[in-house]
Parts: structure tokens; sequence; C-alpha cells
């Protein structure tokens, strides 16, 4: 699982069926020190979160578990808003 | 499975709601010799382990979802023990 910054929004009207109502958000995945690292990804949200926020994020085939219908083309999820991160 | 180190928690108040009562760990890969190798993640602390623990950490959903006792829940990663010792020989 990652941590990212929700820096926008997608949306696609046409997609797959198990997609239709999913909320779509772009997110900048983020290291340990909360520095960019990588490129941003889409993810669906299952929270309500929103942009500007810091997301949690899961990846795998267990990111469309994070949908009501997980039989989902879904690759990363967003599973919770993060309030802190607290290191050492 | 992996050796990690625990460097951090994260706090959602607003999650999933698999994630109910289940700690998130930040963990940091190490080799076998307890250096710090790879990018860090998070996982779920399934058994009691704190900042600063050495760990085995299972980054595969099967595994973890299987150790939580869970079904179709949306965790990718948990910590599995608890490393007393690493012996090198």
């Amino acid at each position: 699982m990652f941590v990212g910054n929700v820096i926008g929004t997608v949306v696609a009207t046409t997609k797959y069926e198990t997609l239709q109502g999913v909320k779509l958000m772009l997110v900048q995945p983020l290291d340990d020190e909360m520095a960019p690292k990588g490129d941003p990804v889409v993810a669906v949200d299952s929270v309500g979160i929103g942009v500007g926020e810091r997301a949690f994020c899961v990846l795998g085939k267990e990111a469309a578990m994070a949908l009501d219908d997980s039989f989902a083309p879904v690759d990363v999820a967003i599973v919770g808003i993060v309030d802190a991160v607290t290191k050492g | 499975m992996l050796l990690a180190r625990v460097t951090g928690t994260l706090v959602a108040t607003q999650k999933h709601p698999a994630y109910a009562g289940h700690r998130i760990l930040l963990v940091q890969p190490v080799t076998p010799e307890l250096t710090a190798k790879g990018d860090a993640f998070y996982a779920v602390g399934h058994v009691q382990a704190g900042v600063g623990d050495l760990v085995l950490v299972a980054r595969e959903g099967g595994s973890a979802r299987i150790m939580l006792d869970a079904g179709e829940t949306p965790i990718h990663a948990a910590v599995a023990g608890i490393v007393d010792m690493v012996d090198l020989t």
C-alpha cells in the first residue's frame, strides 16, 4: 500500500460496466518523506476523497475489492484519507 | 515474504470499513544484514509490532487476507510476525 496526493479527477463516460458510477482520481504517489515519486496513476475512490487531500491507496487485485462489485478492472484504489504519517 | 523495519505509523480517520480496528504501519524493507533496501510501503499490523521492530511482511494480497481472516477486503500487505533474530551462517 502507498500514500499519494490527489491531484485531479478523471471523467470517462464510456467505461466497463462494473466501473459505472465509480469516481476516478489522479494520484501522485509519494515516498516515505512525502516527496513525489514516480508517475501519477488513476485510482478508484472508495472513501469520498477530494482533490488536494492525501490518499491511502492499495495496489493489485485487492484494489478491486474496495468496490461493491469486486469483479472490476481496477488495480489502484483509494481506501483512506490520510490524517498523518508519523515516523520514528 | 520480506524482512522489514517498522519506521512509522499512518492515521486515517476516514477509511474503508475493512481497515477498522487495524493499525497501518510504514515499513522499510531491509537486507538480511539489516540495511535498508528498496522503497518503503504501508502494511496492516496484525501482530503487535511497533516502530523500530524488525518484522516479516507479506506483500501479496492473498497471504495478507488469510492472515487477517478476511474475505474480499482491499488489503494488499500485512505484517506476519516480529523477528527475534536473523542468523546468517
